[in-house]
């Protein structure tokens, strides 16, 4: 079947069978890579994409049903002229990566939550990244990152 | 390097789903003649039937997406009854019954995580009736009843045990109505890997009653401890229920994150925190 979208501002559309998944049109079809797959299985959050405006992890979604959706990838968060989001820029002053596998999905469903609360606390931020595993990190540094991207003091975070 | 275009990886990708035919009706009537096919399988948010599916404990020949169906998403108040339409996702109902009845707000707001939030639907969460959902607990507490395509069915009768519901073949929630309480809170043991309860109870009191619904307990499902609410109907308070036996251990879900008489256990502990932060 076709299915038509608009992906990072860009109507696409495709051929794709009624089980292909949201990240499998995102990464084979479109060729855009950066969303990356980790789990499969959605536990992990790497796949994390915006669906009018929402966060979703993109391996449990099915591409037939983003008929008309907006979506968002890691790909369009850059500003207008190349340079890195604030999250993304955030993430980079605070060493918020490290292997930076999972960092596409993390600063996605970061994204989310400032657009919904830009002013989160601590625990609001760890409560929001549950679905979004690190491995290296230990997350701290993307706590801060997130803190400092929403405009706020960078404080030591608990456990520290 | 040449051939790279569609090499093992791009097929790996179709692999993970076997193959279906796809219908995404936009009426609940055309969505209940669809079902009609042969092992068709009505698709809420997929939250849970896709990971299901990928490792083949689903397995059906059509799915039936509900997600196009307006008539069925959005959150009505109309005087103290609550309406959710069956494909209203998480996120939706967390937002929109912040005001008009917080506890069903905070219960939806910790179901999964964000993403899976905006994905996921009430109706979908009841039809499944996981001994461990949130949504059977809220709404059996909440004097509930759910709405199919063709009858209203009072949640004490739709919750039959571990996946079981009163549905028949083809069967739609299409909405699920509460009855919004004097005072009601949702206390949740978070089971911190699946975020899914180990144990979670909701106490709700109305003017002619306290109802107290356990989900993520029993190898029933969700089910009211009618013991608690009567104790808690005629005084409201988190002593009222240490006078109480703990519920019998032998029937609860032993697992590797608990056994039954932990679960049994945290049911009172949960049950009085409920009842102190109502």
């Amino acid at each position: 079947m076709k299915v038509d979208m608009k992906v990072n501002g860009r109507a696409v559309s495709g051929e794709v069978e009624g089980r292909t998944l949201l990240v499998d049109f995102i990464r084979q079809t479109l060729r855009l890579t950066g969303t990356h797959v980790g789990c499969d299985t959605s536990q992990c959050g790497a796949c994390t994409i915006h669906m009018n405006g929402e966060p979703v992890k993109s391996c449990s979604v099915l591409a037939v049903e983003c008929e008309g959706a907006e979506i968002t990838t890691i790909e369009g968060m850059a500003n207008a002229d190349g340079s890195l989001s604030t999250m993304q820029a955030a993430f980079q002053e605070h060493h918020g990566l490290q292997c930076g596998f999972c960092t596409p999905g993390m600063v996605m469903a970061a994204t989310a939550l400032l657009k919904e609360n830009p002013s989160p606390s601590e625990a609001e931020i760890r409560h929001h990244l549950e679905g979004n595993i690190c491995r290296c990190t230990g997350y701290h540094n993307i706590i801060k990152a997130v803190q400092a991207a929403s405009g706020q003091d960078v404080q030591p975070v608990a456990a520290e | 390097m040449a051939g790279a275009q569609l090499g093992p990886a791009a097929s790996i990708g179709i692999e993970k789903m076997y193959d279906f035919e796809f219908d995404r009706p936009t009426s609940i009537q055309a969505a209940v003649d669809s079902l009609k096919t042969e092992e068709a399988l009505a698709f809420s948010g997929g939250q849970t039937l896709m990971p299901t599916m990928k490792q083949r404990l689903a397995m059906p020949s059509k799915v039936v997406s509900l997600s196009a169906i307006e008539e069925m998403k959005g959150v009505r108040v109309e005087g103290s009854e609550l309406w959710i339409g069956g494909a209203t996702t998480h996120a939706t109902v967390m937002r929109e019954t912040a005001e008009s009845y917080p506890a069903i707000s905070s219960l939806a707001g910790r179901i999964g995580d964000p993403s899976v939030r905006s994905r996921g639907t009430i109706g979908g969460s009841v039809a499944n009736n996981d001994p461990s959902a949130c949504y059977p607990a809220g709404t059996l507490a909440s004097k509930g009843v759910i709405v199919t395509d063709r009858r209203e069915i009072p949640a004490d009768e739709f919750f039959q045990g571990m996946f079981m519901t009163a549905l028949e073949e083809g069967e739609i929630v299409t909405a699920v109505k509460m009855q919004i309480p004097d005072a009601a809170h949702y206390a949740k043991f978070i089971q911190p890997a699946s975020r899914f309860p180990l144990t979670a109870v909701f106490v709700a009191r109305y003017g002619d009653g306290v109802r107290v619904a356990v989900t993520g307990a029993s190898e029933s499902g969700v089910f009211r401890w009618t013991e608690a609410e009567e104790a808690l109907s005629g005084n409201f308070s988190a002593e009222a229920v240490d006078g109480l036996a703990t519920p019998d251990g032998s029937g609860m879900i032993s697992d590797l994150h608990g056994t039954g008489d932990y679960r049994a256990h945290l049911v009172k502990v949960m049950t009085k925190r409920a009842v102190a932060a109502c």
